[in-house]
């Protein structure tokens, strides 16, 4: 069953055609991968579905409900988080109160239940709760230090805690592995596992191909807005436009 | 430099166990530690109007202090706390003070609730005014909030409403110069505590967060907008108890509560002291306003001399009087061997 449902997505800068006719949908539990060279309207696509762009035509449907032109609040509240491909932290907070945000949301305060929810204290054993998740360690200080001190590596990781805090159901993954170095991304694949396993849809735009195809179920590929291929990863990076567009002719 | 004696060391004093905000205090002594520079301020404020009995002029200045006080922490509140640049003191004294006036001489509301009833009024109709631009981001806010103000003025005029030009007159005054005094000093006290506690609850940290990066906050699933408001709201209230007492103390209500003093000052003063510490602000009018009284001796060179300070402060400590005597407080500094 689909869970998001994407149908003739539309968006125009100006002269410029970002998205054009983009339809797709993504099942419950599955992980999504979207690839496509720089400027092919990926990004645009995540904002226009989670509500930070309105599109000009097209439906985006949720769980069979429409939620096209819905503000992003509305639509981080119904259970659809993203992170940002330019990561936006709260830099003047330490680590764990960046999650306090999240958790102070209605959505937080309903899902979570009593852990979501409650008195102040109990929130920040939540927010250290999520960290240690996505891979914080508990016992240094890292998860107390302000996020504008923290290595990229996790400010990636913070992104991400920050839409578990949200108890999602589908995540938007802006480019969460670049930046990162090959070890670092190595031991975020787990974790995008285990998410996965928790049943949180995802879908993961990248351009690190190799480690997106260990962990996407799906791939689809996207040039100058519109999208040229859908499948498997070895049908999509077999395909002759995708090698055209993105890939060229380098075998991976 | 040359005994090889050249790097400051800064040591934490006073509390043996802490880290960062957290403090396990064990004894007499680090409890006044903490509480020193707090029993100091509140014992200080409340004493000044006993202190300066002989002197009535100079208690009749305590009055406008707490009011300029009041306005440089909604202006630090909402520039420092929730990152919206206001320009609009003049409006919530303005808005205040005609509220107040309708209430009391009108109503025939007695002093006691026409302050609060008129605060409440005015907030109301502020946060209101302010809504439609509070989805932008940018200069916006600030232009719009110093334009209201100016658009008051000209419409009471044109229109001669509320007074005209000659506002409305015959409210109550307080029933004594000390209760006066008190009355306000017990305002400001209770303000900067209260709106201490909001900014450490986590609504306090939302707000942060929307200064920050509000696209964060929108795709944490929170309403920026009201958020914001909510944030007006609360200074705009603060800024209109401010602009309702003073109505009482003139026992006049008239254009003048728009003058554009009631924007600069509060900047200045938290400029002086310090931004995002809520006490900066205080600490900044209480050097201020009595700088400004004490210039009056000198006319209209009193401008200059005041602008002397004021760009001597922004160049020498410009991160603000508070936040350098709370460094210099809590940690001990000294030259150490590299």
């Amino acid at each position: 069953m689909s869970i998001l449902t994407v149908e003739g997505l539309d968006k125009t800068f100006g002269g410029l055609k970002a998205l054009s006719g983009v339809s797709f949908s993504v099942k419950k539990g599955e992980i999504l991968g979207v690839i496509g060279p720089n400027g092919s309207g990926k990004t645009t696509l995540i904002n226009c579905i989670t509500g930070f762009v309105r599109p000009d035509e097209g439906k985006v449907l949720f769980k069979g409900g429409d939620i096209t032109r819905w503000r992003p609040h509305k639509i981080a509240r119904i259970g659809v988080a993203r992170t940002f491909q330019v990561m936006r932290p709260f830099y003047s907070l330490p680590a764990y109160k960046n999650l306090i945000i999240p958790l102070w949301s209605p959505r937080a305060r309903k899902e979570g239940g009593w852990r979501g929810g409650g008195k102040h204290g109990d929130r920040d054993t939540v927010a250290i709760d999520i960290l240690e998740e996505i891979g914080f360690e508990r016992d240094s200080r890292v998860p107390y230090k302000l996020a504008s001190t923290l290595p990229t590596g996790y400010l990636k990781r913070l992104e991400l805690a920050r839409c578990l805090a949200l108890r999602p159901e589908v995540i938007f993954c802006d480019e969460v592995f670049s930046g990162l170095s090959a070890s670092e991304v190595a031991s975020m694949l787990p974790l995008i596992e285990k998410l996965k396993m928790g049943g949180i849809t995802l879908v993961l735009i990248e351009h690190r191909l190799r480690e997106l195809f260990k962990v996407a179920d799906r791939v689809m590929a996207l040039q100058f807005g519109e999208k040229i291929a859908e499948g498997h990863y070895k049908d999509v990076i077999g395909d002759a436009r995708v090698k055209e567009a993105y890939l060229g002719i380098e075998e991976i | 430099m040359s005994d090889g004696r050249d790097r400051k060391e800064r040591i934490d004093r006073g509390i043996k166990v802490r880290s960062d905000g957290l403090y396990a205090v064990s004894s007499l002594r680090e409890m006044l530690y903490l509480s020193g520079p707090r029993i100091l301020l509140i014992a200080g404020l409340l004493l000044l109007p006993l202190l300066l009995d002989p002197f009535p002029y100079w208690r009749r200045v305590i009055n406008i202090l707490c009011v300029y006080a009041l306005l440089a922490i909604a202006f630090d509140f909402l520039a420092n706390c929730v990152g919206l640049v206001c320009l609009g003191g003049s409006m919530f004294i303005g808005l205040g003070g005609y509220f107040a006036a309708v209430f009391n001489v009108h109503l025939h509301l007695p002093v006691y609730l026409s302050i609060p009833a008129a605060a409440l009024a005015g907030a109301v109709v502020s946060t209101l005014l302010i809504l439609p631009c509070l989805s932008l981001r940018g200069v916006y806010f600030a232009i719009v909030t110093l334009m209201y103000p100016l658009l008051f003025t000209r419409v009471i005029e044109a229109f001669d409403l509320l007074g005209g030009s000659n506002g409305i007159t015959g409210l109550d005054s307080f029933p004594g110069s000390y209760l006066e005094n008190y009355s306000i000093l017990l305002i400001l006290l209770a303000v900067l505590f209260g709106l201490r506690r909001v900014l450490n609850a986590d609504i306090g940290l939302v707000m942060h967060a929307v200064k920050d990066n509000d696209q964060s906050v929108r795709a944490s699933g929170i309403d920026v907008v009201r958020i914001k408001a909510l944030a007006v709201f609360i200074a705009s209230f603060i800024g209109c108890l401010g602009g309702a007492y003073l109505a009482h103390v003139y026992m006049w209500a008239g254009l003048s509560l728009f003058a554009l003093d009631f924007s600069i000052i509060p900047i200045a003063a938290v400029t002086i002291g310090g931004g995002g510490v809520l006490f900066g602000a205080v600490v900044g009018c209480l050097i201020l306003v009595p700088l400004s009284e004490f210039l009056r001796f000198f006319g209209t060179f009193r401008i200059v001399l005041y602008c002397t300070v004021l760009t001597a402060f922004i160049v020498f400590k410009s991160e603000g009087l508070m936040p350098y005597c709370t460094r210099k407080y809590q940690q001990l500094e000294r030259w150490a061997d590299a």
